[in-house]
Formats: C-alpha cells, structure tokens, sequence
C-alpha cells in the first residue's frame, strides 16, 4: 500500500481521532463480509488500532464482537492483513472475552507462517495463552528462542518474559534455550518491519536479542543466588555481550549484586574499566553511575570522572546532561575528587538547557571548599541577575547546604543572602532566602547577631505577611540571647505601629519573650509598650496583650516562662498517636482528662540533632530520589520515635516487665544470622534503668516444620549480668516470625558484655496440607547456633546536637583516649559510617563527610540514657600497607562512660 | 489494475466465487483431520483445536473457505458466531463413538435450528469408518435422526478421513447442491 493511497483515505497528520462508533460499524461490515477485501479491511484495522492507541477503548462485549469479527480475516492469506490482524488482536486482548478462539490459528502461523508476520504471531500468542494452554506451547517457544531469526528470536523472549506471571514454571523449561541464545550469532532481516528496532547505529542493534535473553534469563535466575552470580561473572568476562542495552542491564545486575555483597567488587573492576572506554556513551555512563553509587568500587573513581569530563563537552544534550547529573551526584561525598572538572562545569553554566546549567551550578557549589568557597559565591553572584526566580531558588539552596557544611564561612554566603534578599523576587524565592538565613542562625550560632540585623532590616519593607510572622517568632525567640536585646525591642516594636493584625499580634508575642530576661529596665518599657498594645483595634493583638501582660506581673515568673517559652516539643507523631487513640475511645474514657504527661517531650536541642541531620540527608536525598523509588515520606526522627513507642508497647505485654521502669533506649536491629539461612534471627537490645532485655525476632523460612517452645540461651561473659527470666515462643509455625525475649539484671557500671546465643527448640514436622502438626508427634529438641551479641557503648547513648562543638568539648571533664589499627578495613569512609551508627551519636560540624582518603576527624555529640553530656573526637589515618588507624578520645560528665566509649567503641 | 480484471472476468466464468463452509462436530471426531486431508491430500498429526483453523481450497473452480471450529464443550458455544454467511455446514461424526451420538444429535439440531444458517446445506460425514465397530451411515443417519430435517438439503456420507475415503464424494455432492441453489 502506497503512503498516497494512504493518506487519501485518511490524512493521518490531521490529530483528529475518528469517530468510534463508525470505525467499529465499518469493522463489522467489511470483516463479515465474503469476500475478504484485503485493502480495505487494513486500512480499516489502522483506524481502530489509532483509536486504540490513543487510549480508548470499547466496552467488553463491543471488544468481544469486534475480536470474532476480526478473527475471520484468518481466512485472507495477506500478510499485512495478518500483521494488522495480530497487532488488533494484541490490543483487544486486554478487554474482551475469549481470545482463546484464536489460539490454534496463531499456533499455526507460529509454527510455520510466513517470515514476516512470525514474530507478530509469537507477541500475539502470549497474550491469549492461559495457565491450561501454555503447555502446549513448550516446543514452540523453545524453537522459537534458538530461531536464527533474531526477529523471531526475540519476539518468543520477549513473550516469553510476558508470560512470567501466568506460568513461571513453564517458562523455566526454556532457560537452557534462552542461555544458549545470548552467545548465539543471528541473522537480522533488514525488513521494514523490524526497522523501528534500530536505534542510532544500525549493525549493533542487529544484537538487540541479548537483551531480551539477559532480561528474561536474569528473571528465570533470580532466585537462585549461586546460578545467578554465575550467570553474571561469565558474562562479564568474556566479552560475548554486544548490544549497548544488554550491557546496560547487565551493568545494573552486577551493581545489584555488589549492593548485597561488596566484597565481590574485585572480580569485576577489569569489566568496569572496559564498560568505560565503550564506545556507547549510554554504557559508559552506566559504568560510572555504579561505580558512583557502589562505595566498593571508589577505587575507579577518578578514571570515571575522566570519562564524565569528557562527556561534559558532547554534542548530545542528553550525555551531557547525564553527566553534569553523575558529577552532581559525586559532589555530594567526594568534591574534591570532581574540582579537574570545574573548568568544563563552569563552561555549562551557559548551556542552553535550563537542567543542565543548574546542575553545573549546584555541582560548582558542591565543590566549593575553605579555600575556593569566596571565589565561587562572587562568580555565581556575577550571573544571578540573568536567572529566572525559580533557578535562583536552586542556587539559594545550595547555599544553604554550603553554609551548613563550611561554617566558618557564613559571613561571604550571608552578605550573598542578603544581596538577594534585597533584590526583586517572587514569595518562594523570598522564602527560601529566609529558609537558608533561619538554618544558618540555628546551626551558626555565632552568625546569630549579624543574621538577626539583616532580618530585621528586611521586615522593615516586607510585603509578605507570613514571613514577617516567621521572623518576628524567630525574634522573640533569638533576640533575647544577644548582647544588645534592646535593638530588636525597636525593630519589633515598629511592626506594631505600622502592620496589619496578623503581623500585630506576633509582634506582641515576639514582645514578651524579651521579657524574659530579667532585665528590670526592659522589663518596664516591654510592659509599657505592651500596655499600648491593649489599645489596639483588633481583638486578638489585645488579647496577646493582656495574657502577656498578666504573665509578666504574676510572682510566679518561673510558670509564666514556662508558658512564654517552654523549651520543649512534644514529640508530635506520638501526641497524634495518643489523641487519636483518645479519641477513638469509648465514652467512659473521656470522663478522665487526656493525660499528655507520658508524651516524650524533646529539649531543643534534641531536635536540632535530628534537624541538622536530616537537612544534611535532604539535600543528598533529592539527588538520590530521582533514581530510586520513592521513599517513605516520614522522617528518620518520627521513625525512630514510633519504633521506640512500638517497643514500648510490645514489652509493656510482658508481665514481668511492668515493673523495670520506662524503656530508656532500644537499640538499632542487629543481625544474628545470615538472611539467606533457615531461621532468621535478628536482635533488639534494650535498656532499662536496672535491666537490659534482649528481644530476639526469630523468623522461620522452612515450609514443613514447626518449632515450639522456641528460646535464647544467653550466656554472657561478665558476672554482673544475672538472668531473670525467659520468655519463650510457644508455637513458631512455618514462615512466620515471632520474639523471644531474655531479660537480664545490669550491673549498675555501664560495661560491656558478650552474650553468645544458642536457640533452642522442639522441631515438629509439619503436614504441608493441613499445615498443622501431627497429632502425637512428640517432635525432637534441637539447637541453632546463632552469632554473639555484644553490649557496646552506643546502646547508653542517643544522639544530641552541639551548635558549638568546640566549646562544648573544652567544657566536658574526665578526657579518656585509646587507639585502634583496622587492618582489613577498606577505607576512612567505611568505618566513620560505621562508627555514627554504632556509637549513636550524632556527627558535628559536617564531620560525617569525609574529604580526603588519607586523614579525617569526625567529632560526635551525644547523651547517655541518664541524660549526661558525652562528646568524642575521633582522628583517622589511612594508609594503605596498615589500614585505617584510629584514634579514640572521648570526654564525658560521666568517667565510666567516657572510659567505656574510649575502649570498646571498636570492637 | 490486474486484479480488477480478474474480478470482474472471474465473475463472468463463474470462476473465483468464494463460499463458506463450516466443519462442525463434536471434539475428536476428526475435523480437523478432514480439513488437512482436502487441502493437502495428507494426515498431518493434529492436538485438540482450541479456536479454529481456516484454510482455502479450490474445487472445481470454486473457491472455499473451509472453517474447522473446535469441538470441545469449552468451544462449541462460539460456534454461532461464525454462522453469518455460510452456504453448507459438515458435520461430522465419530461412528464409533455410540455413547455421545446422543449429544452429536442434540448440538447438530440446536445449531440447524439458527436462522442464519437456515438456507445450508447439510453434509454429515460418518467418520471413522476403518476402525473396527463402526456404526455404518444409514445406523448414524437414524440416530442423528436426520429423517426430521425439513426444507433442507442434507446427505450422509461413510468416510474415512485417514484414508481419504469418502471426502471426495460428499464434498462433490454437497458442491452441487450449493450451486443449484444458492448460484
């Protein structure tokens, strides 16, 4: 059919879809008709196949006529006809009922039909098969996949892939065929068929079939550890994939592989370097991407970031774009490594492609260090104006991130900051400046006096009434702290003479925090200058007024600041928690008053830890979500929480428990067991006042056997400790998981201990029908050796925050130090981030990023159960012939706790 | 151009006019075997037809479209959608098969019974006939009772379709009745 005759009928370009009804009244009549008009009925086919396309659908008995209608068009032997034929089918498949009707008729094309319509006649077949009919099919497919016909080839992989979920097993009969085929060399028919197949160059898509193969092989695979590894070694070594999309994928199995086990990451480096000088760039940006994201493979790093240099000047938008994403992505952990880049990064900040130049931009930041950070903020200074608001709100960000990291530097990113505050600018980009001035006085407590006068030059003319607001809260809040409060008692109190209400009564709020300070002057013109306030013609600034006023002259001032100021946050997802269950409860429960007391409150300081540190995740985070699937929207802190409160709940269930006391801390899960064994046993450490329980999560993987009275003999090797009770799992059917639980006396010192653990159990068989065990079975005992636990230090501590580390380190007593030589360790990185998660404490001053690979310091802040004071520096060397050589000093109210950390924070 | 010419000519001779004829009949009763046997002139191994086949065949300058529908109970209720059109229906019969003769002569009424097939012709093939026991055409006919039929124009047939034997006459029988009365 010529392209003329075509658009005769119908002008394909013209957009406008035709009419349903018609295309499915013309489909009856001619596909009905005898004889079968070849011409008419394809081109019939191509307009309700556009509909198709284009998202609509007929409803299922409509579907189900127009399938057996276009089911006797097998008659006509046309072979265009029977490609449109197969291509309707595939589609209607999806809606109507009984497409198994055609399946003797594609079986048969399958088998032995014309060349061209083949592999139509394969993609057609899986979609009419069921679980009873796809073992006819077996020889079929298995021929198919071997077919030298890489059309044919891949269309039966390619269905076949489709078919995993109705008949897996069926599937797997073909593995050995789809193995053999990856290695296969096979003919490509350049049809005009296959022609959309061909992207760019045209002999390496004739390999396009070891793709397919690779992915259905992988699936059939991915259960079985051993055979999968092996599939992926060979595959890696020698060389037999060709085909850019197959070694892509292959590329991403291997990074799979390595993110569950790093040490394998030797084996494939020598692929890795190869994957780089591919002369597909989606190859080699593949290869960086996971050597970027696999810390096992940092070794490749700087001969990754060459290639990335050299993708920064492609013509492709797209590589390009690529690559400032990867190099953006480094700059998050390594930006040292990326700073030979920063000639061709600067050269992007120009590019035409708005996502392009905004990543050079944030990159640049990113690389910013003590030395360059200044040169950096006056170039990118240089071009703001030429930007539109919303990529200045990107820049604005990325500033903020650098002021958290480099605070010593804050005063060229505030003057930055307040430039633009000053300029013309929408709400968001205003906020946002505001946003990074706010996270800077919180974690730069020195900068705080400066930021507060910029601030307040800044609502002096602010046309956004909700910033104001968030200022002068942050007013009240800040300003009392300051040498000079009285300066910003003027700034607040012009609000009130010359602002809308919103604005009046936060001022007034602002107002009364100054009071707070005990200063008998202040306090006087704060409550002459509140009185006027009772004046005011709305109600609710007078209201704010006279509650403060009140407050203020009562003789009770502690109370009063307890009201004005209180210090402390309920910690907000268990509050909701609790007012919902209140809530919900029955009548009789709201005759007593909801009681908020066992609420865990958090000091400020608390918060900030978390803040600080999620802030600091964020900015990584939103890199790192474009990649991976979107993460639970809950904060880390609120997780923690509801954990917390969740084990709280699970242990108040335990009797005995009632009367240790409040759950003082829990610790991360520890794994006890590889995940591949038969029982999955991890552990939860928690800590009482006088006690410590160890709860143990048995989780049985076996399908035909049950354990009763499961329990934990725990041993530990230090006297102190004395065993309570046990609580044992009555009845762990298969696959299910339940807890035991050990409880033991602590010795009151905070010491270590090494419990080794032996589970215990009558192992019953069970029957796979009933699932139950059999009547009488006495069963036998048995016992699985499971790892040790250890009681480490990080267990007493939770994380708290240091705006000022230094000075909180000088002021803690009791100095303690010990140094450690890890030999088998693979680099600084590693173990500072094991260190943050075992110690549990939190890192300051950006110390958990570590720059260079030879030294680093990591200086933690944390409370002890008991809520004293505990900080430690931490120093690393690194050198290759030893490994890593650290140097522990910790200072704590607490010496025994000092001491402890000291010495078995490295075990 | 060329196959205008041919249609219009092939209309003049009588030549190329296309009919449909559906074979029916209840599952392993060998249809699918027939169908095979007149096209190619050879058994081909056959499994259970889920769906249908349809092949072309020319006999005697007339040009078939011979429809073989499954016979599985599972199929047999789609076969009234390819009823539309049809100039002859062969039904064919396992005549060894006594038990489900029964069920033979129910599914042949109910179908004949359909408007749109109530000017074809019957042809029923009483297949089978070189396996031992089997029931002759006049003891099928009588079971079946093909004798109720009215305004129809219907034949029996022995045949063995492995031996190719009786395909031939029934199908000349049956091309004759649909060019008197329907060309």
């Amino acid at each position: 059919m010529s392209t003329l005759s075509y658009k005769k009928f119908e002008d394909s370009d013209s957009g406008v879809l035709p009419d349903k009804m018609t295309v499915f009244q013309d489909c009856l009549q001619a596909f009905n008709a005898s004889p079968v008009q070849a011409k008419r009925c394809r081109m019939l086919l191509a307009r309700l196949l556009r509909l198709l396309y284009s998202g609509d659908s007929f409803p299922s008995t409509e579907s189900t006529t127009l399938f057996f209608s276009i089911s006797k068009l097998f008659q006509h032997k046309d072979v265009s006809l029977r490609q449109m034929v197969y291509l309707t089918i595939k589609e209607l498949s999806k809606t109507s009922e009984d497409v198994l009707m055609v399946t003797s008729s594609i079986m048969k094309d399958a088998q032995n039909g014309d060349i061209t319509y083949k592999p139509n006649a394969i993609r057609t077949l899986a979609r009419v098969l069921d679980a009873s009919t796809v073992n006819a099919t077996e020889r079929l497919f298995k021929n198919s996949v071997v077919d030298k016909n890489q059309s044919i080839s891949s269309a039966a992989l390619i269905s076949s892939y489709h078919m995993l979920p109705v008949a897996k097993d069926v599937v797997k009969r073909w593995t050995n065929e789809t193995q053999g085929t990856i290695s296969a060399s096979k003919v490509f028919l350049t049809s005009p068929v296959a022609n959309h197949e061909q992207y760019g160059s045209q002999n390496l898509s004739s390999f396009i079939y070891q793709y397919h193969a690779l992915g259905l092989l992988y699936h059939l695979r991915n259960h079985d550890k051993m055979a999968l590894m092996k599939m992926i070694q060979s595959l890696s070594s020698n060389n037999v994939l060709k085909h850019p999309a197959a070694l892509v994928q292959l590329t991403h199995y291997i990074a799979k592989v390595l993110e569950t086990d790093s040490s394998l990451a030797g084996n494939f480096e020598s692929y890795f370097e190869i994957a780089l000088q591919n002369r597909s760039d989606m190859v080699a940006l593949e290869a960086v991407k996971t050597i970027v994201t696999i810390p096992a493979l940092s070794g490749l790093i700087v001969k990754a970031i060459y290639v990335l240099d050299t993708f920064l000047s492609a013509p492709r938008t797209v590589v390009r774009f690529a690559a400032v994403r990867l190099l953006n992505k480094i700059s998050l952990t390594n930006p040292e490594n990326i700073v030979v880049c920063n000639g061709s990064l600067e050269g992007l900040i120009n590019d035409s492609n708005r996502a392009i130049s905004t990543y050079a931009i944030t990159t640049l930041l990113k690389t910013g260090n003590n030395d360059n950070v200044d040169r950096l903020i006056k170039t990118i200074a240089g071009f703001m104006d030429d930007i539109s608001d919303e990529f200045k709100i990107v820049v604005i960000d990325s500033i903020r991130s650098l002021s958290l990291k480099f605070p010593e530097k804050h005063k060229s990113m505030l003057s930055f900051l307040n430039d633009r505050l000053r300029e013309e600018g929408g709400f968001n980009l205003k906020n946002s400046i505001i946003e990074a001035i706010f996270d800077v006085i919180k974690f730069v407590p020195e900068s705080r006096e400066s930021c507060l006068e910029k601030l307040c030059e800044f609502i002096e003319d602010c046309e956004f009434t909700e910033l104001a607001v968030r200022i002068l809260h942050l007013l009240g809040n800040e300003g009392p702290k300051t040498s000079k409060p009285t300066l910003y008692i003027r700034h607040i109190y012009n609000r009130v003479v010359l602002e809308n209400s919103i604005v009046r009564s936060s001022a007034v709020i602002a107002l009364s925090k100054f009071a707070l300070i005990g200063d008998a002057s202040i306090n006087k013109s704060i409550s002459i200058l509140l009185t006027r306030c009772l004046n005011d013609v709305d109600d609710e600034v007078r209201d704010r007024a006279a509650l403060a006023l009140k407050l203020l002259s009562t003789e009770k001032f502690d109370e009063a600041r307890a009201f004005i100021d209180p210090g402390f946050s309920y910690s907000l997802p268990i509050l909701e928690q609790k007012l919902a269950q209140y809530v919900n409860g029955d009548e009789e429960s709201f005759n007593v008053p909801f009681d908020g007391s066992n609420i865990p409150k958090i000091s400020e300081d608390e918060a900030r830890a978390y803040e600080y540190k999620e802030k600091l995740n964020s900015i990584e985070e939103s890199i790192q979500k474009e990649s991976k699937q979107p993460k639970e929207e809950v904060s880390e802190f609120a997780k923690h929480n509801l954990l917390q409160q969740q084990y709280a709940q699970e242990l108040s269930s335990i009797p005995e428990l009632a009367a240790y006391g409040d759950l003082l801390r829990s610790s991360h899960v520890v794994d006890l067991t590889e995940k591949e064994t038969e029982f999955v046993v991890t552990c939860v450490k928690h800590i009482f006042a006088g006690h410590i329980v160890l709860q143990f999560n048995v989780e049985n993987t076996l399908t035909d056997l049950q354990l009763d009275n499961v329990t934990m003999v725990s041993e530990p090797d230090f006297e102190e400790f004395v065993e309570d009770f046990v609580a044992p799992i009555e009845s762990l059917k298969p696959q299910t998981t339940g807890s035991t639980y050990v409880s033991f006396t602590r010795s009151e010192t905070l010491e270590g201990c090494l419990f080794t653990n032996n589970l215990t159990y009558i192992a019953k068989e069970v029957d796979p029908a009933t699932g139950e065990a059999a009547e009488g079975d006495e069963g036998f005992e048995d016992e699985y050796r499971v790892e040790s636990v250890d009681i480490v230090p990080g267990d007493f501590i939770v994380p708290s925050f240091a705006g000022n580390f230094t000075s909180v380190w000088d002021s803690l007593p009791n100095p303690c130090s010990s140094v450690f030589n890890l030999s088998d360790a693979k680099g600084i990185a590693d173990v500072v981030a094991k260190l943050i998660k075992d110690s549990s404490m939190s890192p300051c001053d950006s110390s958990e990023l570590v720059g260079s690979h030879a030294s680093h310091t990591l200086k933690l802040f944390g409370k002890s159960i008991n809520n004293e004071n505990i900080a430690a520096v931490i120093r690393f060397v690194y050198k290759e012939s030893v490994g890593v050589m650290v140097k522990v000093e910790a200072k704590s109210v607490n010496a025994e706790l000092g001491t402890f950390f000291a010495n078995e924070i490295i075990v | 151009m060329g196959n205008v010419f041919s249609g219009i000519f092939g209309k003049l001779w009588g030549v190329n006019k296309e009919i449909r004829i559906l074979l029916l009949g209840l599952d392993g009763a060998g249809k699918t075997t027939i169908l095979y046997m007149l096209q190619m002139g050879e058994v081909i191994k056959t499994k259970p037809t889920i769906g249908f086949n349809v092949e072309t065949l020319k006999y005697k300058n007339i040009s078939i479209n011979m429809w073989d529908l499954g016979g599985q109970t599972s199929i047999r209720p789609y076969w009234r959608c390819y009823y539309a059109d049809t100039a002859a229906v062969i039904f064919v019969v396992d005549s060894t098969d006594k038990e489900r003769l029964e069920t033979a002569r129910d599914e042949l009424h109910t179908m004949l019974k359909e408007e749109e097939l109530s000017d074809s012709a019957l042809l029923v093939f009483a297949n089978k006939q070189d396996q031992a026991g089997a029931l002759g055409a006049s003891e099928v006919s009588k079971a079946l009772n093909l004798v109720a039929l009215k305004d129809r124009s219907w034949s029996i047939v022995a045949s063995s379709a492995i031996k190719g034997e009786g395909l031939t006459e029934g199908l000349d029988w049956l091309i004759d009745v649909i060019k008197e009365e329907q060309m």
